[in-house]
């Protein structure tokens, strides 16, 4: 039982905690946590605000330490990896949407897209580019394609940051309140082509959002109160 | 293009003020170099060549006999005594045409030429001139002081009756092409020659001293039959002169003077331009580098968030680390592309302002291309090196600090 829940697990946390500060006053912000995503699955991550959702989500991210704890990506435990090797795993495993765009801003939309991928492989290429068009077109970006983000609207710049984490065929998207500052009507269009797209390319997709309108639309809710999952 | 070549563009591109301020402040660090460089390097080559015109590289002579004392003091013996130089008789170097044989064979000596050397008078009607008798083979010297370059009337022909004579005592003595002078020494020996050439080698001393007669009519009147004074040498590399006229005095016996020491103060004098200009120069990469440094610090900071983003989409360090290094090796090389025009031009204006009375440029203009070359990589190392610390910076930052922040 536990190898076939293995198997089809991308990520599995156990008795994850994390506290800030070491001296004196310590914040304890996640209180052991345990969950597991299947693939293909698509989870939305609710709370209020303070209790840790994106401690939690940049944890799985591999972009924090937990305090203790294992994280195992893909059966893989990561708290043995160097921080040479979590890059690489990032790079490999991981697609990023985070609330406030974080488009590179000296690049176009099409390079920004492309960006993961000539990480990975050192340079540009012709094929990068194809594939990147491609997802533009997908996200209907493809008549800005060479537009730089500060000449695209918000909405326009968050399916850009769509585009780029699936382009590298990550099997983990994480997203930290990828519709925070979009309006209703750009918010759904937002949520409903990650549901797409989690349709489409079979990706796991983790979303941490404020909005229980947009969080009921998801199969699956994790609910994080206070450091602990209450559901 | 390789990504880090990529990214370290685009930065230096998105922050424009920055880089021009960086790109001027090392155009203007190269501007200066290459403009004290090439202003040096011309003004010193035109006075080392002013003074090496009408000078060997190095001369050998017999050693000088030294007076010696007959009584020499102990530690219990004081000695008081007037030691008197004993006065400079001409004496030949023994087997000069063998020693000749050797030093033209040797492959760092351009030309060798012997010198009868000793003064006398020359008289021409009631004017008695003391001058100084330059007893020469003259294909070998001119090999060595290019005296038909100087000349201003007649000729360079120097035969058993032809000689050649400078400007000023031809002035002395009313003398023109044609006429004849008389040559005696202190001893009574005498001679008569025919003035062929007249020559002007910039310096008024020589001009009034130096008579060019042959070598065996210098013997005959200087009593040094079948012998020579001194033996002039020219080398491949002139600055070597000192370090090949040590060998030479050793193997030889003979005493060897380099141009560098007979020019003693004049070395000095140069050596000091020279380790002022490299200290003003040092001082100017150090002022440079701080610029780029301080800069690329801000630039860091300002860009601390594509750093984050970069690090989240399996950015390494090393390659952040590469690409803020890119950034200040760029600046550098093609700062100093404008740096190098910039020194051209000046010194090139300068030169063409400082000129001499009759309008020749007081110093020739040296722009090697080896020193845009070496100021080109100085300055591309000195903005890898000024990067490093904003580098380390860069690499060091965590992406989460970046990415939680909007
Ligand atoms: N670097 C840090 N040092 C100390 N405390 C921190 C640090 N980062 C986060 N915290 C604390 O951890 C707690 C959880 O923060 P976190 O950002 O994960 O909350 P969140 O659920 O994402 O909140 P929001 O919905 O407002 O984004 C907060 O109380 C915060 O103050
Ligand atoms: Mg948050």
């Amino acid at each position: 039982m536990p190898e076939t829940m293995c198997s089809s697990a991308i990520i599995q946390l156990t008795d994850v905690r994390k506290q800030y500060g070491n001296d004196g006053i310590t914040t304890e912000v996640l209180y052991g946590i345990d969950l597991t995503l299947q693939r293909g699955e698509f989870t939305a991550l609710i709370g209020p605000s303070g209790s840790g959702k994106s401690t939690l989500l940049n944890i799985i991210g591999l972009l924090e330490q937990p305090t203790s704890g294992t994280i195992q990506v893909q059966g893989r435990d990561t708290g043995t990896l160097s921080e040479e090797e979590l890059t690489l795993l990032r790079g490999r495993s991981l697609g990023f949407v985070f609330q406030f765009h974080h488009l590179i801003p000296a690049f176009t939309a099409l390079e920004n897209v492309m960006m993961p991928l000539m990480l990975e492989q050192g340079r540009s290429t012709s094929a990068q580019r194809e594939r990147a068009a491609g997802l533009l077109e997908r996200v209907g970006l493809v008549d800005r394609m060479n537009f730089k983000p500060d000449k695209l609207s918000g909405g326009q710049q968050q399916r850009v940051a769509i585009a780029r984490a699936l382009v590298a065929n990550a099997p983990l998207i994480l997203a930290d309140e990828p519709t925070g500052n979009l309006d209703t009507a750009a918010a759904d269009e937002i949520f409903k082509l990650l549901l797409e797209v989690n349709e489409e390319s079979g990706a796991t997709f983790l979303i941490v959002t404020h909005d229980p309108r947009l969080a009921k639309r998801c199969r699956r809710v994790v609910e994080l109160v206070d450091g602990r999952i209450v559901s | 293009m390789r990504i880090e070549w990529l990214l370290a563009l685009r930065f230096l591109k998105e922050g424009r003020a920055q880089t021009l301020f960086m790109l001027g402040g090392v155009m203007m660090g190269v501007g200066v170099i290459v403009f004290l460089t090439s202003l040096i390097t011309g003004l010193q080559r035109s006075i080392i060549e002013k003074t090496l015109g009408t000078q060997a590289h190095l001369v050998m002579r017999s050693p000088d006999d030294e007076a010696r004392r007959i009584i020499k003091p102990t530690s219990e013996l004081a000695v008081s005594a007037i030691v008197e130089q004993r006065a400079q008789r001409l004496c030949s170097i023994l087997q000069w045409q063998q020693i000749m044989r050797d030093l033209e064979l040797r492959p760092e000596v351009t030309a060798v030429s012997p010198l009868v050397a000793g003064s006398s008078f020359a008289m021409r009607g009631s004017a008695t001139k003391s001058v100084a008798l330059m007893g020469i083979e003259p294909e070998k010297y001119t090999r060595i002081v290019p005296m038909p370059s100087f000349i201003k009337e007649g000729e360079f022909r120097i035969t058993a009756n032809d000689a050649a004579i400078g400007t000023d005592l031809a002035r002395d003595l009313g003398a023109t092409i044609g006429d004849k002078i008389r040559l005696q020494t202190a001893d009574g020996r005498s001679d008569t020659i025919t003035v062929a050439g007249i020559f002007d080698v910039g310096i008024r001393d020589l001009n009034r001293r130096w008579v060019f007669i042959t070598l065996r009519s210098a013997q005959n009147l200087l009593d040094l039959v079948g012998g020579v004074s001194s033996i002039d040498v020219t080398v491949r590399d002139l600055f070597k002169a000192e370090i090949i006229s040590e060998q030479l005095a050793s193997q030889t016996g003979l005493t060897a003077e380099s141009w560098m020491k007979t020019n003693a103060q004049l070395m000095v004098g140069l050596r000091s331009q020279s380790a002022s200009s490299y200290l003003i120069q040092f001082f100017v990469i150090i002022s440079v580098a701080f610029g780029i440094a301080s800069v690329l610090v801000v630039s860091v900071i300002q860009k601390s968030r594509e750093v984050g983003i970069l690090r989240a989409m399996g950015c390494s360090r090393r390659r952040i680390l590469r690409i803020f290094l890119l950034q200040g090796g760029m600046v550098g090389l093609i700062g100093s592309l404008f740096g190098g025009g910039l020194g051209a031009l000046l010194v090139t204006f300068f030169a063409s302002t400082a000129k001499n009375p009759d309008g020749t440029p007081i110093f020739p203009v040296v722009l090697e291309p080896s020193m845009f070359l070496i100021a080109a990589g100085v300055a591309t190392i000195t903005g890898i090196l000024a990067a490093a610390a904003p580098a380390a910076r860069a690499a060091k930052l965590d992406p989460v600090v970046a990415i939680r922040n909007a």
